[in-house]
């Protein structure tokens, strides 16, 4: 069974975030950690890091079908940040997955704690007959 | 040197485990022999279509992964560095040119049995099946469950780990455990056939055909296991189902329910045989629940039209599964035979009882059955609220389609002045398609 794990912290205008450059090594290291552990335990399907919301575009075709681009947004909205696809036997292990990568380190090497949108992808596997 | 032709990929696949069984047991190590018999498929793969089939296609197989494993067991060697009277001694073990006198025909049945072996997850027992059992490249089995090459690769890599770890001898499993380990077994090629049927909707034409290979392997345990009744009941079972296959995806890729199917288009060979089968293991007496699926499936099958289906005859059926072998879908599917014997209100009654059971909570299934069934009754707003409902729960795409169709469908009939449509919606098409 194939779940998205969608990590949607960046928010508008934020920038980069301003951490040391200990920390930031620290969060990136945890996190290609996590990436080499799921690889090795079979159940990574894809993984991807977004560009910050700087470089973010909502698209929109106008009356002739041209794209009509729009890329200022208010400070509030919420970016996704990166996601996982894994391919897992349970839901609670997606979750698990998920709830390891909310506590990736933040300044100071406290966990973070992030909020990670869990949903299925719509490859589910068939219904049991039995 | 015979040509290779469209059969050849069908031998190398059937040679695959026998290759494997005498490498296994001449070097006693599954693990290494099930990495070195791949890399000796992968090499077949790529000289035969090219040089043409050897004369002893088999030996070829074993003697090119012997090679490897008397060529890792050097290495290993060399990275302890040994004394080099060991490498002697291991040069001794390579295979001579008797190789055959090694083969045990039990071999592709002791290899069945470890690769579905219960200390595995699921997945894992799935593709280290298709990978050591019906031969295909890790390539392959990755693009059938669209995951990553290299996921894949950790994933049998892992299965084989725990097969070591739980010391499993390679041979076959006694008496006592025999049981057990068999049905694992056919769970196993059933969740196979299940995933490749279920995901054979339109553009996967690319995709390697999972139910056919669970079907193969079907085969292949049957001619093992002549005697057992249940190895021939889910042979007939995958066999009853994948006739309809043809029939069960309209031109845009939608279901196609079993009521609305085109029964032309179903597969006769594909019947005869599976009746024949179900009828030979029925007779055998000791009947189980995938004869009693596979003898569901055949009352279907042999209808020639709709309203020719033997309703009682599948509530019967459904009765005796519901003791052979209790479940919540079982349970669910008992309910659409009651309805279609004793009416929907009987339906509806006996799905009540499925309300408190957790293992069904939120299941679409629950609610699409409902949806229909309180169709079949009249109260249409309560049957799209179910139709949506279980659209909404639903993870396949497909049957998503369908639910959602279900719905619109009503509530157009419900908006629109032609009443024609709307007695012919009532005719009952079953509440999921398959």
């Amino acid at each position: 069974m194939k779940y998205i794990l969608m990590m949607n912290t960046m928010r508008a205008g934020q920038g980069l975030p301003n951490w040391s450059t200990k920390d930031l090594q620290a969060h990136v290291a945890f996190m290609k950690n996590l990436n080499k552990d799921l690889r090795e335990s079979g159940e990574l399907v894809a993984a991807e890091g977004l560009s910050f919301p700087e470089q973010a575009k909502v698209v929109r075709a106008g009356k002739d079908g041209a794209p009509i681009t729009d890329g200022v947004f208010p400070e509030s909205k919420e970016f996704l940040a990166g996601f996982w696809i894994v391919d897992v036997e349970t839901p609670e292990r997606a979750y698990a997955i998920a709830a390891k990568a909310s506590a990736a380190p933040g300044p100071g090497g406290a966990a973070l704690n992030m909020p990670i949108e869990v949903r299925p992808v719509m490859s589910g596997p068939p219904p049991e007959m039995l | 040197m015979t040509p290779w032709d469209m059969t050849s990929e069908h031998l190398l696949r059937e040679l695959a485990p026998q290759a494997l069984g005498v490498v296994a047991r001449r070097f006693r190590d599954f693990v290494a022999a099930e990495d070195a018999v791949q890399e000796a498929m992968i090499a077949a793969f790529t000289q035969w279509p090219r040089e043409g089939i050897p004369d002893n296609p088999r030996g070829w197989l074993i003697q090119v992964a012997s090679r490897r494993m008397t060529d890792r067991v050097r290495n290993e060697i060399a990275r302890r560095e040994r004394e080099t009277a060991v490498a002697r001694e291991v040069e001794t073990m390579a295979p001579s040119v008797d190789i055959e006198s090694d083969m045990d025909p039990d071999d592709t049945l002791i290899l069945l049995f470890m690769c579905c072996h219960p200390a595995l997850t699921s997945s894992s027992a799935i593709a280290l099946t298709l990978r050591a059992v019906g031969g295909l490249t890790t390539a392959e089995i990755a693009n059938a469950f669209l995951v990553p090459e290299a996921t894949m690769a950790q994933r049998i890599s892992r299965a084989k780990q725990s097969i070591k770890a739980s010391g499993v001898p390679f041979r076959l499993p006694s008496p006592r455990e025999r049981v057990e380990r068999l049905a694992a077994v056919l769970h196993v090629l059933y969740l196979i056939f299940n995933e490749g049927y279920a995901s054979s909707v339109g553009a996967h034409l690319q995709r390697l055909d999972l139910a056919r290979e669970a079907m193969r392997l079907g085969r292949c345990a049957k001619a093992l296991l002549p005697d057992n009744a249940e190895v021939a009941g889910l042979l007939a079972l995958m066999l009853l189902t994948d006739a309809r296959r043809a029939a069960r995806t309209g031109p845009h890729e939608d279901l196609i329910p079993l009521t609305k199917q085109d029964r032309n288009l179903w597969d006769r060979a594909e019947i005869s045989e599976g009746i024949e089968l179900l009828a030979a293991a029925l007779s055998k007496g000791s009947v189980g629940m995938y004869q009693l699926q596979a003898a569901i499936a055949a009352v279907h099958d042999e209808a020639a039209r709709v309203e020719d289906t033997d309703w009682p005859q599948i509530l019967a059926l459904y009765e005796l599964l519901k003791r052979v072998s209790p479940s919540p879908m079982v349970t669910l599917n008992h309910a659409i035979a009651a309805a279609m014997v004793h009416g929907p209100s009987k339906g509806l009654e006996l799905l009540r009882t499925l309300d408190a059971d957790a293992r069904l909570a939120g299941h679409y299934r629950l609610d699409a059955v409902r949806a229909h069934l309180l169709e079949m009754v009249g109260d249409r707003e309560s049957a799209i609220e179910h139709y949506r409902i279980a659209a909404g729960r639903t993870t396949s795409i497909p049957e998503q389609n369908y639910l959602i169709s279900q719905a619109a469908r009503l509530a157009d009939n419900t908006k629109g002045p032609d009443t024609s449509r709307r007695v012919r919606s009532r005719s009952s098409s079953p509440p999921h398609p398959s």
